[in-house]
């Protein structure tokens, strides 16, 4: 039970420094502190990419699927959120109920695409699923580009209420609070297992009496549900939405965040959205004029120099004895006894096999190497 | 309760042209080992995918227990009462080895929790976690595979991870326990602790076992009856020892 315990506390780190990142950037704020206009948009910013990473992960790294329309959903929320705090603004005016009701109702209404988009999702996989998506993330697009001005603005795109930007960067660590809540309870719970086990093995899930169907969808609908929450707090953010924002570029630009995080590990989701929306901002500022042509090359090289750190064979040695994650263990679990998971998966090669003498010369005596791996082509399925 | 745990009644599918199997009656009795014997591509996985749902049997009626399942979704049947292991090991890999079985445990009603339960971490969701981790726990030490609950499902030896499937269909709490090949890819250290292993399962768990299997030796010391196949038709039935005598049955496996 110790190694268990000892999860538990990394479980609730993520929690931890978001929270307190978040109140003392709030005290401030409330407190009448001068923070510069730009650091408040870079910090909607990144809430915005790391609520988006965090719900794609749900499908890319624990539903095992890839989705390329991530933005579709994104896209849905903002525009019905906007419309609707627009039409709540002479009610209520632009204050915190409003931006609550607007911030449920874009994630409702992206949660049924959800549900609308994962219906395909049942019966396609790879990359079938991911042109079906990447399809839905365009037609919505268009959608809203056709609308009329009365509508949704159509090209001109749609102008929403302007809420104070002293307060409505808490709202959005407020959100990320919720999703990492949310999404982490979901996938740490018997749910989140059954998730994982269709990913790992879905003919194995299917037999064990998982709902394959209910748990593919429940995985597409809290991911949508949570792009629209992002979607809404984009078109504040902004001020404005416009359809073309929301193109293919932006899906993969939240998948990259998923990727480099690592597929199924959210604090890595975390850090990587934080990095890439910094990265993204500061070329965007710092590269002005002739030079905003090297913006994206600038990024391209950092993500290229970031994947072969993380892969190259001949950088092991150096990643194993540089590593954040070992230096942190070091620092929380200094006082534990060494015996990690990976130790015990190693003895399974030192352990022999009790096998007695008369019996060694008839048997193969590395049962293990017959793993099932890569399972041999039997009549199965 | 009928007589019979399992029955099928002229079972039969085709895949465009080739007849997989045709007019299959089984009729497995409660508490039995029976086993399903044949040369390879005589239809047995075919009839443990019909009877499991991946299939939809073309002609034919499944009963289990008396009612009929030929025609149900996979999880369905496996609600209703058939737990199968696989050919080739499906275990989830990436999964350490308690939590494979609690994802067998994953649709009883004892350990039921609603998604809003384990979204906002109410009380019903420690509680059945807490239950299903102590139930999967059982599992494991009735298999001996107790010490390794924390390391991942891939880590474990060939036999180990034989062991574990077969925890993992028991845990779904069935009233049929289907094999396909166990002792495939075993030593012969291995298939003994697998026979007793098996009858430990009959005795304890009150199981009805049917299981696909090669080695003649061990079918012949674990089952009560079987059925041979080839080309998909039953060539034989029924006691164990009278069966595997049958002229027809030696010339379907040696020739001739």
């Amino acid at each position: 039970m110790k190694s268990l315990k000892r999860i538990n506390y990394s479980h609730y780190i993520n929690y931890v420094v978001i929270a307190v990142f978040t109140m003392v950037f709030s005290a401030i704020s409330l407190a009448g502190g001068r923070l510069d206009s730009s650091l408040l948009f870079l910090f909607e910013k990144m809430a915005i990419s790391i609520i988006l990473a965090v719900s794609l992960s749900v499908v890319v790294g624990f539903l095992g699927e890839l989705s390329l329309g991530h933005a579709g959903f994104m896209c849905v929320g903002a525009y019905m959120g906007g419309k609707l705090s627009v039409v709540l603004e002479p009610v209520l005016g632009n204050a915190v109920p409003n931006l609550l009701i607007s911030l449920v109702a874009g994630g409702i209404v992206a949660a049924i695409c959800g549900f609308i988009i994962g219906m395909p999702a049942l019966r396609l996989r790879g990359d079938y699923l991911a042109i079906v998506t990447l399809a839905f993330g365009e037609i919505v697009r268009s959608i809203f580009l056709n609308s009329s001005d009365e509508t949704f603005g159509g090209t001109l795109g749609l102008d929403t209420p302007r809420f104070d930007k002293k307060y409505l960067f808490i709202f959005a660590f407020l959100m990320v609070l919720l999703t990492l809540l949310i999404v982490q309870n979901f996938i740490r719970s018997k749910h989140g297992r059954a998730v994982t086990a269709i990913r790992d093995n879905e003919i194995a899930a299917r037999a064990c009496g998982i709902n394959v169907t209910k748990y593919k969808l429940l995985a597409f609908i809290i991911s949508a549900f949570f792009a629209g929450i992002a979607g809404v707090l984009y078109s504040f953010s902004n001020y404005t939405v416009q359809s073309a924002s929301f193109d293919y570029n932006y899906s993969i630009e939240i998948l990259v965040m998923v990727v480099l995080g690592g597929m199924g590990n959210i604090n890595g989701a975390i850090v990587s959205a934080t990095l890439i929306t910094f990265l993204n901002t500061k070329l965007a500022t710092v590269l002005t004029g002739d030079l905003a042509v090297l913006q994206n090359l600038i990024y391209a090289l950092i993500l290229i120099v970031i994947v072969i750190y993380n892969n190259a064979p001949a950088l092991k040695s150096f990643r194993d004895t540089h590593n954040i994650s070992l230096f942190i263990k070091k620092l929380v679990r200094s006082k534990h006894d060494p015996a990690s998971i990976k130790d015990d998966a190693a003895k399974w090669d030192v352990v022999p096999t009790k096998i007695e003498m008369n019996e060694i010369l008839s048997i193969d005596m590395k049962p293990q190497n017959l793993g099932s791996d890569k399972p041999s082509k039997g009549g199965d399925k | 309760m009928s007589e019979f745990i399992l029955e099928t009644q002229n079972l039969g599918i085709s895949f465009g042209g080739l007849k997989a199997a045709q007019d299959v009656n089984i009729r497995i009795k409660r508490n039995q080992i029976y086993g399903l014997i044949g040369p390879n591509g005589a239809g047995k996985t075919t009839i443990f995918n019909m009877l499991t749902g991946v299939y939809k049997p073309t002609t034919g009626k499944i009963f289990l227990d008396g009612e009929r399942i030929d025609g149900f979704a996979q999880d369905k049947i496996n609600h209703m009462g058939i737990a199968r292991t696989f050919q080739n090991i499906r275990l989830f890999n990436n999964m350490s080895v308690v939590r494979n079985v609690m994802v067998g445990l994953h649709n009883l009603p004892e350990y039921k929790c609603t998604v809003w339960e384990s979204f906002f971490r109410l009380p019903g969701h420690f509680r059945a976690e807490k239950k299903m981790r102590e139930r999967a726990k059982e599992l494991l030490r009735i298999f001996g595979l107790e010490e390794e609950r924390n390391n991942l499902a891939c880590n474990l030896p060939y036999g180990k991870q034989r062991k574990l499937e077969i925890a993992r269909a028991l845990a779904t709490n069935p009233k049929l326990l289907l094999l396909d090949e166990p002792a495939a890819g075993m030593n012969p250290h291995e298939t003994e602790d697998l026979v007793k292993t098996i009858h430990f399962i009959r005795d304890n768990f009150d199981m009805t076992i049917l299981l696909i299997e090669h080695d003649m030796k061990f079918v012949a010391s674990l089952c009560d009856e079987i059925t041979v196949l080839n080309f998909g038709t039953v060539l034989a039935e029924g006691d164990t020892k009278t069966a595997l005598r049958d002229p027809e049955v030696i010339r379907a496996y040696i020739g001739g």
